[in-house]
């Protein structure tokens, strides 16, 4: 996994609630085998209409979506993280993100940064009044800034590490094999066996 | 001081803890089908890294596939390379597969209660988020994505923060014609799509004990819905009396051994939760969503709320949006809401209990003009169960389609969908904007809502009928 440390970039407002994976990605796009070229169904109804905020020509190129709360709610598919980065999202900013969705991010190098709502809006207000204005999202300080705005945002410590040295959890896991076998010696054998 | 029951579950697996970390947690169940698990095959393979326990493990084919012509070769070519890539995958790495066509198929969450293999104390897995289902049994289960399925299969742990608790009291006897599907709709309206959010839910009170462990799984599935990744009830005799005889239960001193231990899984009387909600059952009533998310629900007796009525402004344009993708006019009374599909299945209400409900209210009767009513069991063995009871019958003379088990309409990616502006009732868990088919409008209703309205043609509870 890519190390994030540091991102700069402009923003999208999206000015919706409960954002639920099947908005993101739509399960028809979960057929496919592969981890890439997700961009394609990434809020794949919403941008059939012109007026949808990733459709304006002012918002081309965003690196930062500042999403209403509840943001990823509903089905556990890491296809709506993929897709958002695939898209080109590094940073996803809300004030409240559902759990399964928060944990995928954070497998897979999104990085998703809980604000209060005021300064969610404090945001929409600056990004929608000039599109240009780079947002800096800054990992080691945990801290977003744009124009004067200058906000903590919340991340889990343990997810802030392994972003910011780009770990792969599993290689991290297999370091203590000898413990999951202590473990597996001490399961009663009362458990069930699949075959 | 006294623990939780989620606390006992998480702490009999903990493999590891160190200060700063989260905990590494033992698995001793992972479900996996063919939509979320490819890619983390495919960086097993990139890693050279075996499947760690194919003995704790367990696919079947549910998401994309047809629930007719299963005979024959997958239709579209996208879904069935999906699927055949399971099937690689599965032999692969010596994974145990049910495909289609095999009679342990059926929906991941209603093949592993079915096969005895959800047992009360257990951790449980899938790449699903309503793998909540089997905290029915007393196991702490949750969903999750791929990267970690990967790392499930590669190492049967997961590192994991430990979750908070909330108790979800239900007290009190259900009315008539209320089920487990209306106290969860209910719970979710109370609390909201984020009040669950970091928690394990534990429900618990004399409504909750007397369901039988069908309407428990139903409860717990949708724990996911109020944003909760867990959800249980501790398990007692009901319990034990379903997983008793069961293909994978214990048998003999094992399974003497393994009740001794499951009468130890429930909450201590002096523990303490971080929430707690109540709900009084006796005050229950029918209960169907009338927006794009489940906690936007009301009793059937309701009327479609205004945008007035919100809280705040976040939700004013959240009931705005809602309104117009459903096309619906606040002040509407809920019955008035026609209906062109009902959809009767998925792993919320899929199983054999649903589908007696629903076939007692279809019996004698027929479905409206030009309604369609889906009839999906959630696996091979629930249909054989129907037909041998006859229940195939009286959903085919109401006017009902048959079919075979999966998870059709309830997330269109598979041959069953909703039209465009087509609006369903669904016994489903999710009225997502286009969750069931692009422009679909979905109203999540219980098996015995389902089928009334199947007959009335509009949103209707089995006392309309008479």
């Amino acid at each position: 996994m890519e190390a994030f440390t540091r991102h700069v970039g402009t923003a999208a407002p999206l000015r919706r609630s409960n954002v639920d994976t099947d908005q993101i990605i739509p399960a028809e796009y979960l057929k496919r085998i592969t981890r890439d070229g997700f961009e394609d169904g990434l809020f794949s109804a919403w941008r059939k209409d012109p007026d949808f905020v990733l459709n304006q020509p002012q918002y081309q190129g965003v690196s930062v979506l500042i999403a209403g709360p509840d943001f990823g709610t509903g089905s556990s598919r890491e296809h709506a993280v993929w897709a958002l980065q695939n898209y080109g999202f590094r940073v996803v900013l809300s004030s409240r993100f559902a759990d399964i969705f928060r944990g995928n991010s954070g497998k897979g190098g999104l990085l998703t940064g809980q604000v209060p709502q005021e300064v969610i809006e404090q945001l929409w207000d600056m990004v929608e009044a000039d599109p240009g204005t780079e947002v800096t999202v800054d990992l080691e300080a945990r801290t977003v800034a744009a124009g004067n705005l200058v906000a903590e945002f919340e991340v889990d410590d343990y997810v802030r590490w392994r972003l910011l040295e780009g770990l792969d959890d599993i290689g991290i896991t297999l370091q203590y094999a000898e413990a999951i076998t202590d473990f597996e010696g001490s399961r009663p054998a009362f458990k069930p066996v699949t075959q | 001081m006294g623990r939780t029951l989620a606390e006992k579950l998480w702490q009999d697996h903990v493999v590891r803890q160190a200060d700063g970390e989260p905990d590494l947690l033992y698995i001793d169940l992972h479900l996996v089908h063919e939509v979320t698990s490819p890619q983390a095959f495919d960086g097993l393979r990139a890693a050279g890294r075996p499947v760690r326990r194919p003995d704790l493990t367990l696919a079947t084919e549910d998401h994309n596939i047809p629930t007719i012509d299963v005979d024959k070769p997958i239709a579209d070519p996208v879904s069935r390379a999906q699927v055949e890539a399971l099937r690689k995958n599965c032999a692969d790495f010596g994974v145990p597969l049910y495909s289609l066509g095999n009679i342990e198929q059926g929906i991941v969450h209603v093949v592993g209660p079915q096969l005895g293999l959800t047992q009360p104390g257990m951790t449980i897995v899938c790449g699903d988020s309503h793998t909540s289902t089997h905290g029915a049994f007393g196991a702490l289960a949750f969903g999750i994505g791929t990267s970690e399925v990967e790392h499930v299969l590669a190492t049967q742990t997961l590192p994991l923060k430990p979750f908070k608790t909330m108790a979800i009291n239900v007290d009190g006897d259900l009315p008539d014609g209320v089920s487990a599907k209306d106290i969860i709709l209910a719970v979710i309206a109370k609390i909201g799509t984020g009040g669950g959010q970091g928690y394990v839910l534990e429900y618990r009170g004399s409504a909750i004990r007397a369901l039988s462990m069908e309407g428990r799984m139903t409860i717990c599935n949708m724990s996911i819905e109020a944003g909760a990744r867990a959800g249980m009830v501790a398990p007692d005799e009901t319990t034990f009396e379903y997983v008793k005889g069961r293909d994978h239960a214990p048998t003999g001193d094992e399974w003497d051994a393994a009740v001794a231990y499951w009468r130890t899984l429930f909450t201590d009387s002096d523990a303490i939760f971080d929430a707690e909600v109540t709900l009084d059952a006796a005050t229950l009533s029918p209960f169907v969503t009338w927006g794009t998310n489940p906690g936007q629900g009301l009793p059937l007796s309701a009327s479609v709320p205004s945008p007035d009525d919100a809280s705040d402004d976040v939700d004013r344009v959240a009931i705005e949006r809602a309104l117009e993708y459903m096309d619906l006019t606040p002040g509407t009374p809920l019955r008035d809401i026609a209906i062109d599909t009902v959809f009767i299945g998925s792993c919320t209400n899929g199983r054999i209990e649903d589908l007696r409900v629903a076939a007692d209210i279809l019996r004698e009767r027929t479905i409206a003009n030009g309604l369609r009513l889906l009839v999906v069991p959630g696996s091979a063995r629930v249909r054989l169960q129907a037909e041998s009871e006859g229940l195939d019958t009286i959903f085919l003379d109401a006017g009902a389609e048959w079919r075979g088990a999966g998870c059709s309409m309830c997330l269109g990616m598979n041959p069953d969908k909703l039209t465009p502006g087509e609006r369903s009732a669904s016994t489903s868990n999710r009225n997502f904007e286009g969750r069931q088919g692009p422009g679909g409008r979905t109203h999540l209703v219980s098996p015995a809502v389902a089928a009334a309205t199947a007959i009335t043609g509009h949103l209707s509870s089995p006392a309309d009928l008479d």
